[in-house]
C-alpha cells in the first residue's frame, strides 16, 4: 500500500516542553490507524501537527510524497483533510447549515453541495433533522453532524479526535457502528485519537501506542496486543501483569525466567542471564483449585493466595499473589463455583505460549 | 403626590400627541447616539476582533486598558474633547464646540472600548477549538475570521446594544461639548436636565419615558442574547 501522509523527525515544542518527538510514521492509503495513550501522552498535539492545524517544531509532514509548507501549501493540504474533535463544534445555524459548511468555504456549486449535503444527512441517519438548529440536537445527533459534515468534503485524510469520548455507551456504541459502516464503504484514511482501546481495535487496521510524545509500538491489534514491545505498552493494552525477572535457561524457544525466586516458563528468544519482562494477560490465567490443577495442560501452575476481588460488571479481576503478584479474570459463573474469596488458595495456571516475553532494549518499531 | 400624577398626565398627553418638540429632540438623540455608535462599531468590532484573536506580548495590559475604558466617565471625555476643540486648543481650527460633531465625537469615544470590550469578550467566549474546526474545514485566514464573528454574531450584537445605550443616556459629554442649545444640540437627556431644573416636570417625565423606553427595548434584546447558548 502506498504512504499517503508521512512524518519525518516530527517535533512540536510549547512552553519548553517537547509535547511530540515522533522520528518516522506513515499513514498507508485506505487503513484506519489509532493512536491510543494515556492522557497527555501527545495524541491530540500529533493529530494536530500531522494536519498541520498546529505548525510544527520541527520535521517535516510529507503528502503523497509533498512537504507540506514547502512545496505543497498548507491551505491546500487542509482542503483535503477533514477532523472530527471530542465536541462537535457545531456553527450556530441549521443541521443543513452545518454539513454544507466545508463545501461553502470551497465555494462548491450549490445545487450540487444540496445532493453532497442530502446523502450525508442520509448516510448519518439524521435527515430528519436538516432544518433544525444545531442549538436544539443532543449530543449524539450533535455529533453524527460533526461527522456528516467531515465526510460531505469527502476527504482523503479524516482525523478523528476521541470524537466519543463524552457520549453515553448506547449512544456511542449507535455512533461507532454507523462509522464502522461508512469507513468500510468509502475506505477512507482514518487518524483517530482514543484512549479507549476496545474502540481502536474494533476500528482500527493499526494501532500505535503513545506516551509522552512518542509512540512506543505501532502495529496491527493483535501483535500490539499479544507481542507488546514494552512494559509501558504491555500495561497501556491491558496486560495486568508485567513481571520483570531473570532468564535461568534458554533452550530451543522456551525459556525459564526467575521471578521473584519462582520459574516460569515462557516461549521466546533470550540469553540465560539476561533481564527480561514478562507479559500475562488476564484472560489467559486460569484459576483452579489446588489439587485439580494436573487437569490444565499449563506448563506454569501456581499456588498462590487472593488478596482482591474486583467486580468489573459480567466478570471479576482476581488479584492473586503467588510470590509475585499476578491478575485473572474470572465469569461470576466460576466465581461461584470456586467460592472464591480473599484469603482462598489457589492453582492459577498459564500456557507457557501466553507469556509474552519482553527483551531489554528491544524497542525496534515493527513496520507493516 | 399631585406634583408626580400631574406631571404623568402631561407627559402622557405630550407622547400621544406627538409633540413637535419632544419628537424632534428624541429624533435628535436617536441621530446623534446612531452615528456615535456606528463609528465605535467600525473602530470597536476590529481592534476588539484582532485583540481576541491574536496572542502578542502586552496583551493582557491592552485588554485591561480597554475594561477600563468601557467604564470612561462622559464628564472626563467631555472635558477633553472640550479641550481639543476649544477655539485655539489643538483642533480648534475645526470649529465644531457647540455642533452635533462634536457631540458624536464625544459619545463615540464613549462607546467605542464599551463596543471593543464587549466584541473582544464575546470572541472569546467562542470555543478555543472552533477556530481550528474552521481551519480543519478548510477556510483561508480571511474566511475564519468571517465565520467567527457570524458565530459571534448574537453576542456583538449586545456589544452594539450596550455601546448605544451607554451613550444614548449619557448627559455630561453632551452637555460640555454640545452645550444644549435648543433645535440645534438639545438631546433627550440634556432636555430632561435643563426642563428640571426649571420645573417643568410634565416635559421632563415624558423624556424620561422615552429613556426608559429605550432602556427597556435594549435590554430585553440584551437577556435575550445573554440567556442563548452556543450549540455543543
Amino acid at each position: 500500500m502506498t504512504k499517503i501522509l508521512e512524518a519525518k523527525n516530527l517535533k512540536l515544542i510549547r512552553g519548553g516542553s517537547l509535547l511530540v518527538d515522533v522520528d518516522e510514521l506513515a499513514i498507508l492509503d485506505g487503513e484506519t490507524l489509532s493512536l491510543i495513550g494515556p492522557n497527555g501522552a501527545g495524541k491530540t498535539t500529533l493529530l494536530q501537527a500531522l494536519s498541520f492545524l498546529t505548525k510544527p517544531s520541527g520535521g517535516r509532514i510529507l503528502f503523497r510524497g509533498h512537504t507540506v509548507g514547502a512545496d505543497y501549501r498548507p491551505l491546500e493540504f487542509r482542503r483535503r483533510l477533514a477532523m472530527v474533535f471530542q465536541e462537535p463544534l457545531l456553527f450556530d445555524t441549521t443541521v443543513f447549515g452545518n454539513v454544507a459548511a466545508g463545501l461553502k468555504i470551497r465555494g462548491a456549486d450549490r445545487a450540487e453541495a444540496r445532493r453532497i449535503v442530502e446523502s450525508q444527512l442520509e448516510r448519518f441517519g439524521i435527515a430528519h433533522l436538516r432544518d433544525r438548529s444545531a442549538r436544539t440536537l443532543s449530543g449524539g445527533e450533535a455529533q453524527r453532524t460533526s461527522l456528516a459534515r467531515a465526510f460531505a468534503i469527502s476527504p482523503e485524510i479524516l482525523f478523528l479526535d476521541e470524537p466519543f469520548a463524552a457520549l453515553d455507551p448506547p449512544t456511542r456504541e449507535a455512533i461507532v457502528a454507523d462509522l464502522e459502516k461508512v469507513l468500510a464503504e468509502t475506505k477512507t484514511t482514518t487518524v483517530m485519537a482514543t484512549h479507549d482501546r476496545n474502540e481502536a481495535l474494533r476500528l482500527s487496521d493499526r494501532i500505535a501506542v503513545m506516551n509522552e510524545g512518542r509512540i512506543h509500538q505501532i502495529d496491527i491489534p493483535g501483535e500490539v496486543m499479544n507481542r507488546p514491545v514494552d512494559p509501558f505498552v504491555a500495561s497501556f493494552v491491558g496486560t495486568d501483569s508485567v513481571l520483570s525477572g531473570k532468564v535461568k535457561e534458554s533452550r530451543r524457544g522456551t525459556l525459564v525466567v526467575t521471578v521473584y525466586g519462582r520459574d516460569i516458563e515462557a516461549v521466546g528468544e533470550a540469553l540465560p542471564g539476561e533481564e527480561v519482562v514478562l507479559c500475562i494477560r488476564p484472560e489467559n490465567v486460569t484459576l483452579t483449585m489446588p489439587g485439580k490443577e494436573h487437569i490444565s495442560s499449563a506448563r506454569n501452575i501456581f499456588i498462590g493466595k487472593v488478596i482482591r476481588i474486583v467486580s468489573m460488571g459480567l466478570f471479576h479481576r482476581v488479584h492473586m499473589d503467588c510470590g509475585f503478584p499476578l491478575v485473572a479474570y474470572v465469569t461470576n459463573q466460576s466465581l461461584d463455583s470456586l467460592g472464591l474469596i480473599e484469603d482462598l488458595q489457589l492453582a492459577a495456571s498459564v500456557k507457557a505460549t501466553s507469556i509474552h516475553v519482553i527483551r531489554h532494549g528491544k524497542r525496534a518499531l515493527s513496520q507493516t | 403626590m399631585d406634583i408626580i400624577l400631574e406631571g404623568l398626565r402631561q407627559a402622557f398627553i405630550l407622547l400621544v400627541t406627538f409633540d413637535p418638540e419632544v419628537l424632534g429632540i428624541t429624533w435628535f438623540s436617536l441621530k446623534v447616539s446612531g452615528t456615535a455608535t456606528l463609528i465605535s462599531l467600525f473602530f470597536g468590532m476590529s481592534v476588539g476582533t484582532v485583540v481576541a484573536l491574536t496572542q502578542f506580548p502586552g496583551r493582557k495590559f491592552v485588554v485591561s486598558l480597554i475594561n477600563t475604558g468601557m467604564a470612561l466617565p462622559p464628564v472626563v471625555v467631555g472635558l477633553f474633547v472640550t479641550i481639543f476643540l476649544w477655539r485655539n486648543g489643538p483642533f480648534g481650527f475645526l470649529e465644531i464646540l457647540y455642533t452635533p460633531a462634536a457631540m458624536i465625537i464625544a459619545q463615540a469615544i464613549i462607546a467605542t472600548p464599551i463596543v471593543m470590550g464587549i466584541s473582544l469578550a464575546s470572541m472569546q467566549q467562542l470555543p478555543k477549538k472552533l477556530r481550528l474546526q474552521i481551519l480543519a474545514l478548510g477556510a483561508t485566514r480571511l474566511q475564519m475570521v468571517r465565520i467567527l464573528i457570524r458565530e459571534a454574531r448574537l453576542p456583538l450584537l449586545a456589544a452594539v446594544m450596550a455601546g448605544f445605550g451607554g451613550v444614548i443616556s449619557e448627559v455630561g459629554a453632551s452637555i460640555m461639548v454640545g452645550g444644549n442649545i435648543k433645535g440645534y444640540t438639545r438631546v433627550l437627556t440634556t432636555a430632561t436636565v435643563m426642563e428640571t431644573s426649571r420645573g417643568n416636570f410634565d416635559i421632563a417625565i415624558a423624556l424620561s419615558i422615552i429613556l426608559l423606553l429605550f432602556a427597556f427595548l435594549i435590554n430585553l434584546v440584551l437577556t435575550h442574547v445573554q440567556q442563548r447558548e452556543r450549540p455543543r
